[in-house]
């Protein structure tokens, strides 16, 4: 029988840290991912990962079953993240004019044999246009379209991470969602032939 | 439904996560009106580009330098609990302290209640007494006191009509 995050939780706060290992394979890329989709910088991103499962390794002695696992988990990374984007936008301002603006830095991923490098380029510019639209939406916006998208969170869940109404965070996602449908019109009105690897000539 | 409520319903009918009434309202509208329908297709084929996306890998060394990381935090000791924490222990200090200086206050207002207890215990038999306290009463009804000659010369020695009036 498997047990429930909240049950593994338990048995870490009684001393197992083989099940906080299962609470690490399960959740490690997931919050790698929203962590990353948050600050833009993978070495950042696993930094902050890392991060939260200590605070819930240091946490466990208190941890009490009031909500969903992931909802605490989210919660911690959420706040992790907001501070993050913060220092980092501090820092930035520190910074000359000259700097390269907004650089994200994605570990470069070789293509695959079947895929020609144009393709290749073509995708990898795709994926950035998609997060860079995603990294210009306000943060709370951001917070409850990676949950909702990537994560899919139910909307209690997210609306107790971002600590706001169900209904609000309707609205917010519609918001969301329409800043995103204009600014990534070009690719939203791309019929899904033209993308890389699909409509290419055999 | 108007487009505006079923703009706030819109995320929760294409995900499949609204109620059945609020489909069939959010599905009634969107036959009717072409804006929202256009925007409801577009919403679909935005999260269609949106997982074009595909995240990245955590490293290989992430569970390893997490251990690491764990394996450094301070292990909690047997007796860390014994160790009070700073606000607990000041104001124990200053709650013994109080206790301190006022059990060596002068007990010079302990003698004034003692006396007046005293006084108290003195009368306890007449204020206990139910027939004297029932009668008082009665006492009220009695006219008042002529005072004798003596009394009156002793008085107002001045004045000999005064106290004898009436």
């Amino acid at each position: 029988m498997t047990r429930t995050d909240v049950q593994l939780m338990l048995d870490v706060k009684a001393g197992d840290e083989a099940s906080f290992g299962i609470l690490l394979q399960k959740y490690r890329l997931p919050l790698v991912n929203f962590l990353f989709r948050m600050v833009r910088d993978a070495a950042t991103a696993e930094e902050l990962a890392q991060e939260v499962f200590l605070r819930v390794y240091r946490a466990r002695k208190q941890y009490s079953p009031s909500a969903k696992f992931t909802t605490w988990l989210f919660r911690i990374a959420t706040n992790l993240a907001l501070n993050s984007v913060r220092d980092n936008r501090h820092r930035q301002m520190d910074v000359s004019i000259d700097a390269p603006a907004d650089e994200d830095e994605t570990p470069i991923e070789l293509p695959g044999r079947e895929m020609r490098i144009d393709e290749y380029m073509a995708e990898r510019d795709r994926t950035k246009f998609i997060r860079n639209a995603i990294a210009t939406l306000p943060e709370k916006q951001r917070v409850a379209v990676l949950l909702h998208k990537y994560e899919e969170m139910d909307y209690a869940e997210i609306a107790r991470i971002l600590d706001c109404s169900e209904s609000a965070l309707k609205s917010l996602l519609f918001r969301a969602y329409e800043t995103l449908r204009v600014q990534l019109a070009p690719l939203v009105a791309q019929p899904v032939a033209h993308r890389a690897g699909e409509g290419r000539p055999s | 439904m108007k487009c505006e409520e079923v703009s706030r319903n819109l995320v929760a009918y294409l995900d499949r996560r609204s109620h059945s009434a609020e489909r069939t309202e959010v599905e009634k509208h969107l036959t009717a009106c072409l804006v929202c329908r256009t925007r409801a297709e577009e919403f679909r084929k935005l999260w269609g580009v949106m997982d074009e996306d595909p995240g990245i890998e955590p490293s290989f060394a992430f569970d390893a330098r997490l251990r690491q990381r764990i394996a450094a935090e301070p292990h909690p000791r047997w007796f860390r609990w014994l160790i009070p924490q700073p606000r607990l222990a000041f104001s124990l200090a200053l709650l013994l302290a109080l206790s301190v200086w006022m059990a060596k206050l002068p007990p010079a207002e302990n003698s004034i209640s003692k006396t007046q207890d005293f006084e108290a215990i003195k009368d306890l038999g007449v204020l206990e007494n139910y027939d004297v306290l029932s009668k008082f009463d009665a006492l009220s009804e009695l006219p008042p006191v002529q005072p004798s000659d003596a009394t009156k010369s002793q008085s107002d020695p001045q004045n000999p009509d005064s106290g004898g009036g009436s």
